[in-house]
């Protein structure tokens, strides 16, 4: 069993802390794991991506192929369709909803959003906006693994909530809990 | 096995060193490298060993340096990007002709596609240049494995041993086996002086010694576990893998060829010559620039059917990944989606509240009233200033190249001719060519931006922290022509008067816009409310 998993977003919205938490989740169960992340100027408010490829199995390449990507976990919509050629035809999207525009000509938004629905397995929700009236506004990418980790199979959503317990164990026990209820809504929200 | 750790590529060879018994690493941060000295910066038994790992001025005082612990007989480390073997180079290439005592391993870390540098240069032909061994890693558990070997290696041939990553492995996370740390070697300074005082009669024999080490060199990578051949049972393709190319190879997973992989060099020669003959053709999948292609015709002749990045079966440039490597073995990666319609591109940007902006708002503003000036900018987050919405400078090349360049375009009468330079950029290599234009008394106008950290790595200690109106004074730079201004939106009249000024005044002016990078001021702020 693998799962290859494109992960993206722009610099500062928090796909590698998505990245580390299903990292250590799969390091405790046992898995083969292998993770390509992005440093150095794409920090900047610039797309960032990484891949994250998990299995029972050996695995060889760092980077995903093109078409064979299971699952797209994006923080931006439109960094979530720049990924689109990796996507496999049975391959699902996960994403936040709401645009970050920092850039003059980022595209006509209602067009853009139509051409995600038109694609056949995406599920998306305006994480900021839950992670606001929850008041855990810093936890949005936790909304995001909690409703990614519906399409991860190869683990259970117990082992995922040890693994944020465990990541975020060192910012105190506010923190782990505000994630951990993210992570809930997110799960309960596919 | 001690214990299983997930670690970057990066991470991999620092704790590799540092359970190799390394004394010392000695750096100037550069992506993709740059994690290796952190990492030993932050590790627990580093501190506990006293492993010396504060950030150097530039990667030839790192290699210096290194060269010097080797002297001395215990192990150390210099890591740079590949672009820092140019700047260490005098001292790389040297370092064989003396030889070592200590361990002493020199790591580049290439950028094939150039994902944050100027070029894709192929350390490679630096180990070869120099007549050292090179390793190269195909994975983390490699890059950790090799660094008690190679430490080993370099204490037996005396000689300095090259490893050669890719940003790929740089930045990748896997799980890696940790073995029981060793000692750290003795103080135990090499007495011999005629290996070390490369006077021309020393540097004769010291050459001669180092071309009859070669067959021992090459008999080492022949032997090397991290080479190893894969025989079909069929006459037919056979493949080199070389380094992370290794991993594209299998996983593409092409049936009945045969592979040889290669991670030490020299190139095994004798290996090749059995692939050779028991295949009918060979391709090279190599990251980087066409080294062992290149060699092969001399190993095989020039009949010998060879393809890789030279013969475009892969491509000439940019880094390998599955889908070109798939391609070179006949097999498409096929897409099930179209590229998406709504799409821009997101570039990178300086932050917002940055000092840098103000500098260039100050500088676009003066630049404005001349319309002739020419911004000759540098290798920092500055750089940014060269995109919208700024699109403030001229040129970017090198290291250093900003102050130099505007001296010699002021030379051949540019008019105004000003350089922007970071902080951490000027002590590098900036300082050398402030002189000369001092020298000169050159017409130019500069600007060290100073934002009291190496921001573009992440935040990196820089080395001229407090001391840049000290070292431009002692320089030689007029009082009178050297300003300290604080770049923020309030002081810009102030700070677009001075520009004015200095630019008219014909000689060498420096002024010094000082503000600290918002992302580690920001960090810093975290971390008092962490502890609070």
């Amino acid at each position: 069993m693998k799962i290859d998993i494109k992960l993206s977003g722009v610099g500062g919205q928090g796909i590698l802390s998505i990245a580390t938490v299903i990292g250590e989740a799969a390091t405790e169960a046992g898995l083969q794991l292998k993770q390509a992340e992005v440093h150095g100027m794409s920090q900047r408010g610039g797309d960032v991506q990484s891949d994250l490829r998990l299995s029972t199995e050996e695995i060889f390449s760092d980077q995903i192929s093109l078409g064979k990507a299971d699952l797209i976990i994006s923080m931006e919509p439109m960094e979530a369709l720049r990924y689109l050629p990796y996507l496999h035809k049975d391959g699902v999207i996960v994403t936040s909803s709401k645009p970050f525009v920092n850039i003059p000509n980022y595209p006509d938004e209602a067009a853009l959003q139509a051409e995600l629905d038109a694609l056949p397995h995406v599920a998306k929700l305006d994480i900021e906006q839950m992670a606001k009236e929850h008041r855990i506004p810093k936890s949005a990418n936790m909304i995001l693994l909690g409703m990614a980790t519906r399409y991860i199979k190869i683990l259970t959503s117990e082992q995922v909530r040890k693994a944020i317990a465990t990541i975020f164990a060192r910012k105190g026990e506010q923190v782990v809990n505000d994630n951990l209820k993210a992570f809930d809504l997110g799960y309960e929200n596919i | 096995m001690l214990e299983k750790r997930l670690l970057l590529g990066d991470e991999a060879v620092a704790l590799g060193a540092i359970h190799a018994g390394l004394s010392g690493v000695y750096a100037y941060p550069g992506t993709p490298s740059t994690e290796i000295t952190e990492f030993i910066q932050g590790y627990p038994l580093a501190k506990e060993r006293g492993i010396r790992s504060r950030w150097c001025t530039n990667e030839k005082t790192a290699m210096e340096a290194a060269l010097g612990m080797s002297y001395a007989g215990k192990r150390a480390l210099v890591c740079m990007k590949h672009v820092g073997m140019n700047v260490c180079a005098d001292a790389f290439v040297n370092s064989a002709i003396t030889g070592v005592n200590g361990g002493l391993i020199v790591l580049a870390a290439d950028d094939p596609s150039m994902h944050s540098s100027q070029n894709e240069q192929d350390s490679r032909f630096y180990g070869k240049f120099a007549m050292i061994p090179i390793i190269e890693p195909s994975t983390q558990q490699e890059a950790f494995d090799m660094m008690a070997d190679a430490f080993d290696l370099s204490e037996k041939l005396k000689l300095p041993v090259l490893m050669r990553i890719v940003t790929r492995l740089a930045h990748s996370r896997a799980a890696v086996e940790i073995n029981e740390p060793r000692l750290q070697n003795e103080m135990n300074p090499d007495n011999d002086r005629s290996h070390w005082v490369l006077l021309p009669g020393n540097a004769r024999r010291q050459y001669a010694s180092l071309v009859e080490k070669q067959p021992e060199i090459e008999k080492a990578a022949e032997l090397s576990n991290f080479n190893c051949m894969d025989l079909a049972k069929e006459k037919g393709l056979g493949v080199i893998a070389v380094g992370i190319g290794y991993n594209y190879v299998k996983e593409v997973n092409p049936q009945d060829v045969s592979i040889l992989k290669v991670s030490q060099y020299p190139l095994p020669a004798k290996q090749i010559k059995a692939l050779a003959e028991h295949c009918t053709e060979i391709l090279v999948v190599e990251d980087g620039q066409p080294f062992v292609e290149e060699q092969l015709k001399g190993l095989l002749g020039a009949d010998y059917p060879i393809s890789g990045r030279l013969t475009g079966r892969l491509p000439r440039t940019g880094e390998l990944n599955p889908d070109n490597v798939a391609a070179a073995f006949g097999k498409e990666n096929k897409t099930a989606f179209q590229p998406a319609l709504n799409l821009a591109g997101r570039p990178p940007q300086l932050c917002q509240g940055c000092g840098h902006r103000d500098v260039y708002t100050a500088l676009n503003k003066v630049a404005a009233e001349y319309p002739d000036a020419r911004i000759f900018g540098d290798i920092g987050c500055y750089t940014l200033g060269a995109l919208p919405p700024f699109r403030a400078i001229d040129s970017c090349v090198d290291m250093g190249a900003s102050i130099t360049m505007a001296k010699g375009a002021a030379d051949a009468g540019q008019f105004p001719s000003i350089a922007v330079i970071g902080d951490s950029t000027f002590t590098h290599s900036g300082m050398t060519g402030l002189l000369d234009a001092v020298n000169d008394k050159s017409n130019i106008t500069v600007i060290i931006s100073d934002n009291l950290t190496t921001a573009m790595t992440g935040g990196q200690d820089s080395a001229g922290t407090h001391k840049f109106e000290a070292i431009c004074l002692a320089l030689g730079v007029e009082r009178e022509h050297l300003h300290v201004v604080v770049p923020l939106p309030k002081n810009m009249d102030e700070i677009t008067r001075i520009i004015r000024e200095e630019i008219n005044y014909k000689g060498v002016s420096v002024i010094i816009p000082q503000r600290e990078c918002m992302q580690t001021l920001n960090r810093k702020l975290r971390q008092k409310k962490q502890t609070k």
